[in-house]
């Protein structure tokens, strides 16, 4: 059979990652990770800043809290902020009646106490007696889920994981391509023009790697403020070092190809050659540095975020939540090991990516 | 009647790929005769090397061999690790193709040579190195003493073929294996390692397989002959009988596949196209902000060139001649000093703008048809974007039919032209870059080495290819190589290159007969000595 | 070589000066100074302890001076822990960044290596997988991961180990940062030698000294190996430069006094003598272990030859 269609090498490196399964698999993980990052927060049924002071640190659950046991105690609790006594509770149809007395009548008001609890809901008077020193008030209970427990600070950690994840996705994403964009710029310009410029552009370069380069995030940081967006700029500022060798290297190995100087003695011109056959076969690698690059940088926002240099409150990223977790693990070890998940298997399933495509993009065996 | 040292019998070699099962030997019958020198001659992809790969126990990890490889009544293919050891090396030792980096480069060659000597014979490191340096004695190192402390990268890819040849022997094995050992080398050095190779089988008396595409050497050095084709041998017997009345459809192939006939001279009063005077080319190495100045490397050391129209000029001299560089210059490919001169119009100086509208008729076509072709535009891009250059105004409909017309004209199906380069075979890639020349309906076209990475039968049928093309459109060839067989065949005038200078120039028979120049002489009779 | 290593100890001088000098006017341009932070100190004393500083003088005034100073030596006083000079500071926190670091680059490079070696030697069987399988996640998951879920198990589970404090280099106490240092650089140096080795191993004088009949050893150590120590022999320096200088997120976890939780802290309190300070200890160990890399390098390859 002739199959005149001809396959180009992108097809080729298709078909290849295709069969690649830790590839694939990693790339509907992320599909998965970024969309539930995306939507989720809208169907979690809780605020990511909403602060239940009654559920303070409760471990992940997929029973609704209040939990039954807890309710009695809760109740009296309630009854006794309000100066009541307590004289019986019992339970109907999913609402709870709550008989109390006074020394003096009561105000109708009191309900509130009951709304106020994260436990209970629609709390409303049912009967009192004549003198308004017996009340029966009635209250739903407010069914709530945790799936992931709860922060020190009472907040649904299910949704605030999600939040932190859209921080951290879109930082490395952003700062990925504010990386990529100055180094390939940079790198190509080098490498193409050649000669005194190419050497005066990497000599600046080296320097730059010289710099510690922590210190070197760290004094941007500060320099620019704690501002979410600045930082990412600040980041792609400083990790387009390696991509601008990268592509310097690429498009002076291209350079030196027959190919292109066969354009050249075809007479075609600069910017024909840059277009039609630098820049096709630059994509490759720089693709591959890109998959590379995003947990780079996802790490490098967490490792601020975790110095407290990043994202602030009540923002957060995952690398906020892995601090936090993690001067709580004594006793809420999900704290820590939730993020911890999130981030790994993020950074596990870019790289598995990663890997897949070097391997389909660049076979060394062809 | 000579005993037999080594006998295949039924060899089988597949290798598990990507894409499935590859058979590289399907079932082979080889036997070398103790004192003996065998050859196996066959194009790449024959399994020729395999075959002897696999009886060495060298075979890739995915390769698996089958069948008996009969050594002192004992089958290697059996053969554990250890067992196999006591005679690799010892008794059956191989020299491959590539000297350059077939020794280890972080070791001594004195080291090298005596590790295997030390490690079979057991001898003790004064007694190790006093057979060391008597084997570089033998293998005509000079100064083998002082070339004991020298590393790989010190010593030319001839000498290292030489310690190659020394470690092989210096254990007195009874069978050589030598993998095309001259086919990386130039063709002067070619020779001497063929009669190196030849007095030390004679004086030692070892059987020798040798390996090669090369139909000049197979005359040259082996009694018998055995010839492979896609993994199976075709023909077998002695090298004589074999040449003279070759039986099997594809010896007959391979020994007319040496390109044949002359090239007649331009008519009289043909005009001069392409003109060089005193032509300069130097190159800068080294040398940066702090570090010491560049050395200057003259890569072209004032040479003159001259072709009219219809003229084929050969350029012949071996690697590092300066051939290519030459041509380049003269495309203005490279900046060069020397007055330039291109169809009547003196081009000196010019520059790539000034350069561009001439480029259409002035083509050319590299030596590495992997290389040369941009790998991620179909063959049809491939070949038209000259016409975008220099045709801005064609519309598509009409590059593709040109397109067509060019493909034709290289005798490829144009049917195939939405395929990539990859999808190409060696040769077809090769014919892809000429058509990429022609279509521009240039005058002149520089060919540089185009069949160098080709095998012979291929090679002929693109020299037959490019002779044909030069008749129906009168164009001027400058053709550059090495193989002074396609020069003879292709061009009328040759000029001999070697260290940047012009050695000897003049007509085929003048330069290639009547040599006056003693490297010529040495060219000549390495190459053709039979 | 002797001419080589002085000219490269020479080509670094203008390096860490244009180091010192972009670090110097970056710390300074941004906002903030040492004795803003406190609140509550009065202006008129705040002002005195500025003028004492030559805080109150022209940034490039102060820059002179502090180049002065640094060329005879003196790295100056800390801004914020008072009464103590960097260099004071310094001989406390490194030689403690120096051992945690040592310990762990010694411990990443012997395992590695042979954690790479047999890998190559088994390439595609079963231990390569676990080998390739160890190095992905020692270099995908981040110290700030590793760290705590360290002190998790083996501290708070366990009790195997303290998880914080230095307690005077107790081995209970190093445990926990020499393996978190350690696990992302043997990751890497794995990996590494795995590569450097499944490539050597089917080089052409590999198969020259197979078809020698050389024996196992003589193939895997004597020429495969010492081949596959070159890229480990480029990695080991600038990695050891990072190791030794000390890890920000590694001390601050573990509670460790070293160079790092003084760069860290240095930053955040503005304490300009001591990231200064910091930041020349880090290049001048990236600059001095670079070379040292090159004469590793040099010395394993003699087609290197510098002079």
């Amino acid at each position: 059979m002739i199959e005149n269609a001809g396959r180009s090498l992108w097809l080729d490196a298709w078909i290849r990652l295709k069969a690649n399964r830790a590839a694939i698999v990693s790339a509907v993980w992320l599909a998965f990770i970024g969309l539930i990052c995306l939507i989720g927060p809208s169907f979690t049924n809780h605020e990511f800043t909403t602060q239940y002071s009654s559920y303070v640190r409760v471990p992940p659950s997929f029973d609704a809290y209040p939990k039954a046991d807890k309710l009695d105690q809760e109740i009296k609790e309630i009854v006794a902020r309000a100066h009541l006594t307590l004289k019986e509770w019992k339970e109907k149809d999913g609402r709870f009646f709550v008989t109390v007395t006074a020394p003096k009548p009561i105000d109708d008001r009191v309900t509130r106490y009951l709304d106020r609890s994260d436990s209970f809901k629609d709390g409303k008077v049912e009967t009192k007696s004549a003198d308004g020193m017996e009340m029966t008030m009635s209250a739903a209970v407010q069914k709530l889920y945790f799936y992931f427990g709860t922060d020190t600070s009472g907040r649904d950690l299910l949704t605030r994981t999600l939040m932190a994840g859209r921080v951290s996705l879109m930082v490395g994403l952003l700062a990925g391509f504010v990386a990529v964009f100055i180094g390939v710029i940079y790198g190509a310009t080098s490498g193409f023009i050649g000669g005194k410029t190419d050497e005066i552009m990497m000599r600046i370069v080296d320097i730059l790697y010289a710099l510690p380069f922590t210190f070197f995030v760290i004094m941007l940081v500060v320099f620019f403020g704690r501002n979410f967006m600045l930082m990412f700029i600040a980041i792609g500022a400083v990790l387009w070092l390696d991509m601008s060798r990268i592509v310097r290297g690429q498009t002076l190995s291209l350079k030196r190809q027959e190919f292109v100087q066969a354009a050249e003695a075809l007479g075609v011109s600069n910017m024909g050659i840059l277009f039609r056959h630098i820049i096709p076969n630059m994509l490759g690698p720089i693709i591959i540095y890109v998959t590379l690059l995003v947990p780079q940088v996802i790490i490098l926002e967490s490792f601020l975020s975790y110095l407290g240099l990043g994202v602030q409150e009540p923002s957060s990223s995952w690398g906020v939540q892995i601090s936090q977790g993690s001067r709580n693990m004594e006793g809420a070890a999900w704290l820590l090991i939730i993020p911890s998940f999130f981030l790994t298997s993020t950074l596990f399933a870019l790289n598995f990516i990663g890997d897949g495509l070097r391997d389909a993009l660049d076979p060394k065996d062809r | 009647m000579k005993k037999p040292v080594l006998s295949l019998k039924n060899i089988k070699v597949n290798f598990d790929t990507m894409d499935g099962k590859v058979e590289a030997v399907k079932g082979a019958n080889i036997q070398v005769n103790a004192g003996e020198t065998i050859a196996i001659v066959g194009e790449s992809g024959s399994g020729k090397s395999q075959m002897m790969m696999a009886a060495m126990g060298l075979l890739a990890a995915n390769g698996k061999a089958t069948g008996e490889c009969e050594f002192e009544g004992r089958n290697l293919l059996a053969m554990g690790k250890a067992e196999l050891n006591t005679i690799r090396g010892r008794k059956i030792s191989m020299i491959f193709q590539e000297p350059m980096t077939s020794l280890d480069p972080l070791y001594t060659i004195g080291n090298q040579l005596m590790e295997p000597i030390k490690h079979h014979l057991k001898f003790d490191a004064a007694a190790a190195r006093k057979r060391a340096i008597e084997m570089l004695e033998l293998v005509k190192i000079k100064e083998p003493e002082r070339r004991m402390r020298s590393y790989p990268h010190e010593m030319s890819g001839g000498q290292r073929q030489r310690v190659m040849i020394a470690m092989a022997l210096a254990n007195n094995p009874e069978l050589l294996i030598a993998d095309e050992p001259t086919t990386a080398l130039d063709v002067t050095i070619q020779a001497e390692i063929l009669e190196l190779m030849a007095d030390l089988q004679h004086r030692l008396g070892m059987a020798m397989i040798f390996i090669t595409h090369d139909l000049g050497i197979v005359k040259r050095i082996a009694k018998r002959v055995y010839v492979m084709r896609k993994g199976e041998v075709v023909e077998e017997g002695d090298t004589k009988a074999i040449f003279a009345n070759p039986k099997h459809e594809y010896t007959k192939a391979l020994l007319e596949a040496e390109p044949t006939g002359r090239k007649a001279p331009p008519v009289a009063g043909a005009p001069v196209i392409l003109s060089g005077e005193d032509i300069q080319v130097t190159f800068k190495i080294g040398g940066g902000f702090l570090g010491s100045p560049p050395i200057e490397l003259k890569a072209v050391d004032h040479v003159s060139v001259s072709l009219k129209q219809g003229q084929t000029i050969g350029i012949v001299g071996e690697s590092g001649s300066g051939k290519s560089t030459l041509a380049r210059a003269l495309l203005r490919l490279l900046p060069s000093r020397g007055a330039l001169n291109f169809n009547g119009q003196a081009i000196t100086g010019f520059d790539k703008q000034t350069m561009r509208p001439l480029r259409k008729q002035l083509q050319v076509v590299f030596q590495d048809p992997f290389g040369s072709l941009s790998p991620r535009m179909t063959a049809g891009q491939i070949i038209t974007e000259g016409l975008i250059v220099h045709e801005p105004a064609m519309s598509a409909a009409a590059r593709d039919a040109r397109a067509v017309q060019a493909l034709e004209e290289v005798q490829i199906d144009p049917a195939l032209r939405n395929r990539y380069p990859h999808e190409f075979s060696g040769g077809q890639r090769q014919r892809l870059a000429i058509a990429r020349a022609i279509i521009l309906k240039p005058k002149v076209v520089v060919l540089d080495e185009p069949t160098s990475a080709l095998d012979r039968q291929v090679q002929k049928q693109i020299v037959d290819l490019l002779r044909d093309l030069q008749k129906a459109y009168n164009l001027s060839y400058l053709f550059i190589s090495h193989d002074l067989a396609v020069v003879r065949a292709m061009a009328d005038h040759i000029m001999v290159m070697k260290d940047g200078k012009l050695v000897e120039q003049g007509t085929p028979d003048e330069v290639m007969l009547k040599p006056k120049q003693d490297y010529t002489r040495r060219l000549m009779a390495a190459a053709f000595a039979s | 070589m002797l001419r080589y290593v002085l000219k490269r100890l020479l080509v670094a001088i203008p390096t860490l000066f244009v180091i010192i000098t972009i670090s110097f006017f970056l710390m300074h341009i941004a906002p903030g100074g040492p004795f803003n932070m406190e609140k509550g100190i009065p202006p008129e004393i705040k002002a005195n302890i500025e003028r004492v500083f030559h805080l109150d003088e022209p940034v490039l005034s102060q820059y002179l001076r502090y180049l002065n100073n640094l060329i005879h030596g003196d790295l100056g006083p800390s801004y914020v822990i008072l009464n103590f000079s960097v260099a004071e500071l310094f001989a406390k926190s490194l030689p403690v960044s120096l051992w945690i670091g040592s310990l762990a680059m010694l411990f990443s490079l012997v395992a590695g290596c042979a954690m790479g070696v047999v890998a190559a030697l088994r390439h595609n069987g079963l231990i390569d997988y676990i080998v390739v399988t160890l190095a992905t996640a020692g270099s995908t998951i981040p110290t700030f991961v590793t760290a705590p879920l360290i002190q998790l198990v083996f501290g708070l589970t366990f009790h195997w180990i303290w998880i914080g404090g230095w307690h005077e280099g107790a081995l209970a106490a190093l445990i926990g940062p020499v393996i978190t240092l350690a696990l992302p650089q043997l990751a890497t140096v794995a990996r590494l030698m795995r590569g450097a080795m499944i490539e050597a191993l089917h080089t052409n004088h590999i198969r020259t000294a197979k078809a020698m009949g050389l024996s196992d050893y003589s193939i895997v150590i004597r020429h495969a190996m010492r081949g596959a120590l070159l890229p480990i022999a480029s990695y080991a320096g600038p990695a050891a430069a990072g190791l030794l200088t000390g890890s920000i997120i590694v001390e601050s976890i573990f509670q460790i006094p070293g160079i790092g939780r003084s760069f860290i802290d240095g930053a955040l309190n503005r304490d300009y003598t001591m990231v200064m300070g910091t930041v020349i200890i880090i290049a001048v160990f990236t600059i001095v272990f670079n070379l040292v890399s090159d004469i590793l390098y040099a010395v394993i390859d003699p087609r290197v030859r510098y002079d």
